[in-house]
C-alpha cells in the first residue's frame, strides 16, 4: 500500500473493502469482486508461512472437507471441484491434510521452499494397511 | 413509531442533570448505552424515563460497566446513530481507554460528564480531576458553568462533533452537584427549534451503509499510525476552533445567548484576574464586582473550551492584565497544576509579563467561598502593588492544616 501522507486518507481508523458501490456481493465470486488495496484478500498475509500444502489432483474426490475446514478460506473450489490453494492467505495449519480422507491424501505439507511438480512425482503411494 | 413532543415553559426550573437529559430528548439521540454513576445518573436516567414515555425514539442499552457504555456508544456510532452517554469520577476513569477509541475512529459521540473527584479517598463530591484525566484523550471538551449551560452546550454539542470536517466525540462538563443537582430557572427552546438547531443526523462512513462496507477500528504500527494521529490533532487544532465559533454564532442567533471559547468578565481594563472553571467562574464573577466597589480592578476569566486549549485567545483575554491566580481543581501530585502551566505556556512567547500564580482549591467538593476569593483578589492586589509575587507559587486554598506552598 502506498505510503500516504497525513492529509491524504479518510479520516479514522477505517478502510474499505470495496472500491465504490457494491451490489449482490454474496453472488459474486472473489476473483470478481472490487476490492481495494486494502483488503487482505487483495493483501499477501501468508509471508509467514514456514510449510505449505501441496494439492495432489489424481487422489482428490473432491469432498470438500479441506475447503469446508480451511480456516481461512485458501482452499479454492470452483463447481465444487478443489483447483488449488490461495497461497496469498494459506498460514500452513494442516488443517486441509488432517481433513483429506483419501489414500494417499491429496494434500500433502511440505517446506516452504518444496518444489510441487518433484513432490508430486514422488507422492506417497498407497497405504495398505489402512485401506 | 411516533413519539410525543413535550411542551415546555421558556424558563423552567431545571438542575443541570435534568437539562442536559432534556437537550438528549430534544436532539433526539438513537443510543444511550450507558452505566450510571453519581452524580451523572439523572441525565442518562432521565434518558429512559422520556423513552419509556415514548416522548424519544431510540435504544437504552443497559451495559456492565463504564467501559462497555463507551464501547456500545462507539459501536453505535460506528453503526450511523446519534449517541450520546454521561458519566462521572470513577466511571469515567473506567472509560478511558475508549475515549481513545472512540475520537481516534473519528466517531461523533456526546459525553455527559459531571466533575467528581477521583479516589482514593473516594468521594462522590464535585472537583475536576475527571475532567482532567480526560484532557488528552483527542475529545473535544468544553465546560458549561450553570444548568442553562449544561442545557445549551449539550444542543451544540452534537452539531459540532457530528459535523462531517468534524467528526470528534465532545464532552460536556458540568460541576457535580454544585450544577448537576442545583435548580436554576433555564430558557428552553421548544422541541421543534432545538432539533432544527441541531440538525438531522448524516451519516458519514457508517457500517449499517450496505453498499458501502467499512472495517472500523483497524490496527496500524509504525507505519501509519503517526500519519492518523497527526490528522487528529491537526483537526482539534484547526477545523474544530472554527466550527466551535460557528455554533456558538448560530446559537446566539437563535438564543441570544452568547459563548466564547475563553469568557472574559470585567477583563477590559482589570488588574488582578482569577482564572477558573466550573461553578467557581461565577462565584468569582460575583466577588470580583465586589472588589471593583472596593476600587481594586478585577475581572474573571473562564475556560469554556478546554480541549483543543483555545492557547491564543487565553493570551488576548489576559494581556493587560497585572496578575492572574490560576485555579486548578485536581491535585498536581507532584507539579505546578496543569492549568497554571497550559496558561502560563499560553503566555510566554507574547511578552505579556503578568505575575501568574497558582492556586489548588476545592478538591473533594470543598466549597470555595467568597471570604476565600476576596482574599485571593486581595493578595493579587497585593502581588501588582508589590510589583512581584509575594508568595510562592503554588499554595492551597481551603485546606485545613498548616499552611502549604510550593514553588
Amino acid at each position: 500500500m502506498a505510503k500516504k501522507g497525513w492529509d491524504e486518507f479518510e479520516i479514522g481508523a477505517m478502510l474499505r473493502t470495496f472500491n465504490g458501490e457494491i451490489e449482490n456481493i454474496a453472488g459474486t465470486r472473489q476473483e470478481d469482486r472490487s476490492y481495494t488495496e486494502n483488503s487482505s484478500y487483495t493483501a499477501s498475509v501468508a509471508d509467514w508461512r514456514l510449510i505449505k500444502p501441496i494439492f495432489n489432483k489424481d487422489y482428490c474426490i473432491d469432498c470438500q472437507f479441506c475447503w469446508i475446514y480451511c480456516p481461512d478460506v485458501s482452499i479454492i473450489s470452483r463447481d465444487k471441484k478443489l483447483i488449488g490453494i490461495d497461497m496469498d492467505h494459506c498460514k500452513g495449519c494442516g488443517i486441509c491434510v488432517e481433513v483429506c480422507p483419501t489414500n494417499p491424501k491429496s494434500l500433502l505439507m511440505f517446506p516452504e521452499q518444496a518444489d510441487e511438480e518433484v513432490e508430486i512425482a514422488s507422492w506417497p503411494k498407497k497405504d495398505e494397511k489402512e485401506a | 413509531m411516533a413519539f410525543n413532543k413535550m411542551n415546555l415553559k421558556d424558563i423552567e426550573v431545571w438542575d443541570g442533570n435534568h437539562a442536559a437529559a432534556q437537550a438528549l430528548r430534544q436532539a433526539q439521540v438513537d443510543v444511550v448505552a450507558a452505566y450510571p454513576i453519581t452524580p451523572s445518573t439523572p441525565i442518562v436516567e432521565g434518558y429512559a424515563k422520556f423513552k419509556a414515555n415514548n416522548y424519544v425514539e431510540g435504544e437504552f442499552v443497559m451495559v456492565e460497566s463504564e467501559h462497555a457504555a463507551m464501547s456500545g456508544c462507539i459501536g453505535a456510532a460506528a453503526a450511523g446513530g446519534r449517541v450520546a452517554t454521561a458519566t462521572s469520577s470513577q466511571g469515567f476513569a473506567l472509560m478511558v481507554e475508549t475515549l481513545y477509541q472512540a475520537s481516534g475512529m473519528r466517531l461523533p459521540v456526546v459525553l455527559n460528564v459531571v466533575n467528581r473527584a477521583l479516589a482514593a479517598p473516594l468521594n462522590v463530591n464535585g472537583d475536576h480531576s475527571d475532567m482532567y484525566l480526560g484532557r488528552d484523550s483527542g475529545w473535544i471538551q468544553v465546560d458549561a458553568y450553570s444548568p442553562q449551560e449544561a442545557y445549551d452546550l449539550n444542543l451544540m454539542a452534537f452539531r459540532i462533533s457530528e459535523d462531517h470536517d468534524i467528526r470528534l466525540p465532545v464532552m460536556v462538563h458540568q460541576d457535580g452537584f454544585m450544577t448537576s443537582h442545583t435548580a436554576q430557572g433555564v430558557h428552553t427552546l421548544s422541541d421543534d427549534a432545538a432539533y432544527n438547531f441541531v440538525g438531522e443526523y448524516k451519516p458519514m462512513n457508517d457500517m449499517l451503509d450496505f453498499e458501502h462496507p467499512v472495517t472500523h477500528g483497524v490496527q496500524t504500527e509504525e507505519d501509519w499510525h503517526f500519519e492518523h494521529k497527526a490528522r487528529q490533532h491537526n483537526d482539534l487544532m484547526l477545523k474544530a476552533p472554527p466550527k466551535i465559533e460557528e455554533v456558538f454564532t448560530a446559537f446566539e442567533k437563535l438564543t441570544g445567548r452568547k459563548y466564547n471559547q475563553v469568557e472574559s468578565y470585567d477583563m477590559e481594563d482589570a488588574e488582578v484576574c482569577v482564572f477558573c472553571m466550573g461553578t467557581s467562574v461565577e462565584t468569582a464573577r460575583e466577588v470580583a464586582s465586589e472588589m471593583r466597589e472596593k476600587g481594586i480592578k478585577a475581572g474573571v476569566v473562564g475556560l469554556r473550551v478546554v480541549r483543543p486549549f483555545p492557547f491564543v485567545q487565553v493570551a488576548e483575554a489576559l494581556k493587560n492584565t497585572k496578575a492572574v491566580a490560576i485555579l486548578d481543581r485536581s491535585s498536581p501530585n507532584g507539579a505546578a497544576g496543569a492549568m497554571f502551566n497550559e496558561v502560563a505556556g499560553a503566555l510566554y512567547n507574547t511578552g505579556i509579563r503578568t505575575l501568574l500564580s497558582g492556586y489548588i482549591y476545592g478538591l473533594g467538593g470543598r466549597d470555595l467561598t467568597k471570604a476565600h476569593l476576596v482574599a485571593l483578589f486581595n493578595e493579587l492586589q497585593a502581588n501588582v502593588n508589590a510589583g512581584k509575587i509575594t508568595t510562592q507559587l503554588q499554595q492551597f486554598i481551603g485546606v485545613r492544616g498548616p499552611k502549604l506552598s510550593y514553588l
